[in-house]
């Protein structure tokens, strides 16, 4: 494996009662990509979340480039702009056009100028291929164009690492794959992913390993073909069976 | 009617009260953003600032803040907002008065316009890189004023309302002039109906503004 990028070390979080994250460890190099999976409330969302601090932990350390994430300021922004993160229901700023929503993290925190700005921003939107939506606003794209919309919106950032929190959950089936499409192409394209998700076959396809959660822990990771076709554990039996034969 | 609007600058009066108005809103917009900004604040001690503000200024009355400005601001501490013409430093602290107390309601306005705001988009915001400033700035705060355009224009309406309180303390505007009016030609019906008048036709079509705005401006989700 490559120099880790993304490092989790001891990670443990509570809600209330409720351990989310307990004793969390987990490396994820340069160009990797980690499909994150487990039953619902297993922690998966929240170690996502957490890696860019929008939850915070109370023990361990998470380091992303060497660098451990700070507290909430400037250096925290700085450290953010450098993590793309793709969220469930999309969160395309409602008020701004597509294009606008692509290129404010570049003018306002890579202080481009607008125009070097627009121009990147157009050609990922023809990346996604949503550019002719360019001028319109998020309320009139549909939800996959909106997702590959907030593809386009971190990307344009040159992030390091890409979350991706459960980012087909929320769409219509008809509109999953076009999605995936384009995070396929990113996979390939060498961009290291953390991504929340239970599209197996985008797993098998683009995964370089799969790690399991359930109950807050990390139970098995694996290779994408070794986790789906010999789980060991029989929490990820259990899980596999319910999901695969229905 | 005709012998008041002859005898007496009402349309000087009103102008008076559209300055008032007009400047009291400008102040109160700023100050009830930066009130609401502090109270958003993830900074414990900015929260504490703006509560205390806005539990302390929209709970005393406006006659008693307007009294206060001239009475103990100006007279026993000698902060004169203007030192060589009364009627100026009267209208000054008007001004201040207004603004002061009308920003604590903008700023519950403005807070229930945020609360209109999914927190997907503070959180999007800040994923990529926004400060709490910026995200404030380019994405929270926008949202949240086309959320809080008719709470906004309700209480901008009552501002201009609420200017007519500045007769206490003698600052040349509508309600000061009506006070002299009866003073002079009695309490009639005709001067209680200029007044009126004057007022319906400040606030009525800037009601009917918001509403519009209301609609136009809201965000599509």
């Amino acid at each position: 494996m490559t120099e880790p990028l993304v490092v989790l070390k001891d990670v443990n979080k509570h809600y209330g009662d409720l351990h989310v994250l307990q004793e969390i460890n987990l490396e994820i190099g340069k160009g990797e990509v980690v499909i994150v999976i487990g039953p619902s409330g297993s922690g998966k969302s929240t170690l996502c979340r957490a890696i860019n601090r929008l939850e915070t932990i109370e023990s361990g350390t998470i380091t992303i480039d060497g660098k451990t994430l700070p507290e909430e300021g400037k250096a925290l922004a700085e450290l953010r702009a450098d993590v793309g993160m793709v969220f469930q229901s999309f969160n395309l700023f409602a008020h701004k056009s597509i294009l606008d929503n692509v290129t404010l993290g570049p003018i306002k925190v890579r202080k481009q100028n607008k125009a070097e700005a627009e121009k990147r921003a157009m050609e990922l939107l023809e990346r996604v291929g949503v550019a002719h939506q360019a001028q319109k606003f998020p309320a009139q794209l549909s939800g996959g164009q909106q997702q590959r919309v907030a593809i386009a919106r971190s990307l344009a950032m040159d992030p390091k690492v890409m979350l991706f929190d459960e980012p087909t959950s929320a769409l219509d089936p008809e509109m999953i794959n076009e999605v995936l499409d384009v995070m396929v192409e990113l996979a390939k394209s060498g961009m290291t992913m953390v991504v929340v998700t239970h599209e197996m076959g985008f797993a098998r396809k683009a995964a370089n390993r799969v790690v399991f959660m359930a109950d807050g822990q990390i139970v098995e990771q694996n290779t994408p073909e070794e986790f789906f076709t010999h789980p060991t554990s029989d929490r990820a039996k259990d899980f596999l069976g319910k999901i695969l034969t229905h | 009617m005709r012998e008041i609007l002859n005898n007496y600058d009402v349309l000087g009066a009103f102008w008076g009260t559209i300055k008032l108005s007009i400047l009291g809103t400008i102040g109160a917009l700023i100050l009830g953003t930066i009130v609401a900004v502090l109270r958003l604040s993830p900074v414990r001690v900015f929260q504490w600032i703006g509560t205390w503000y806005v539990n302390t200024f929209r709970n005393t009355p406006l006659t008693l803040l307007m009294l206060f400005s001239i009475l103990g601001m100006s007279y026993i501490l000698g902060i004169q907002l203007n030192t060589t013409d009364i009627s100026s430093n009267v209208f000054r602290w008007a001004v201040v008065m207004l603004s002061v107390y009308h920003g604590a309601f903008i700023c519950e306005a403005l807070r229930s316009g945020v609360n209109t705001v999914p927190a997907g988009q503070s959180e999007a915001a800040r994923a990529i890189g926004l400060t709490f400033g910026q995200s404030m700035q380019h994405v929270l705060l926008p949202q949240a004023f086309r959320g809080a355009v008719a709470p906004i224009g309700s209480t901008i309406i009552a501002l201009i309302k609420n200017s007519t309180v500045a007769a206490v303390i003698g600052a040349g505007e509508a309600a000061n002039l009506m006070s002299v009016v009866i003073e002079n030609e009695g309490s009639g019906f005709s001067v209680f109906l200029t007044f009126a008048i004057g007022f319906v036709i400040l606030t009525l079509p800037l009601g009917l503004l918001i509403t519009r705005m209301s609609r136009r401006l809201a965000v599509k989700r």
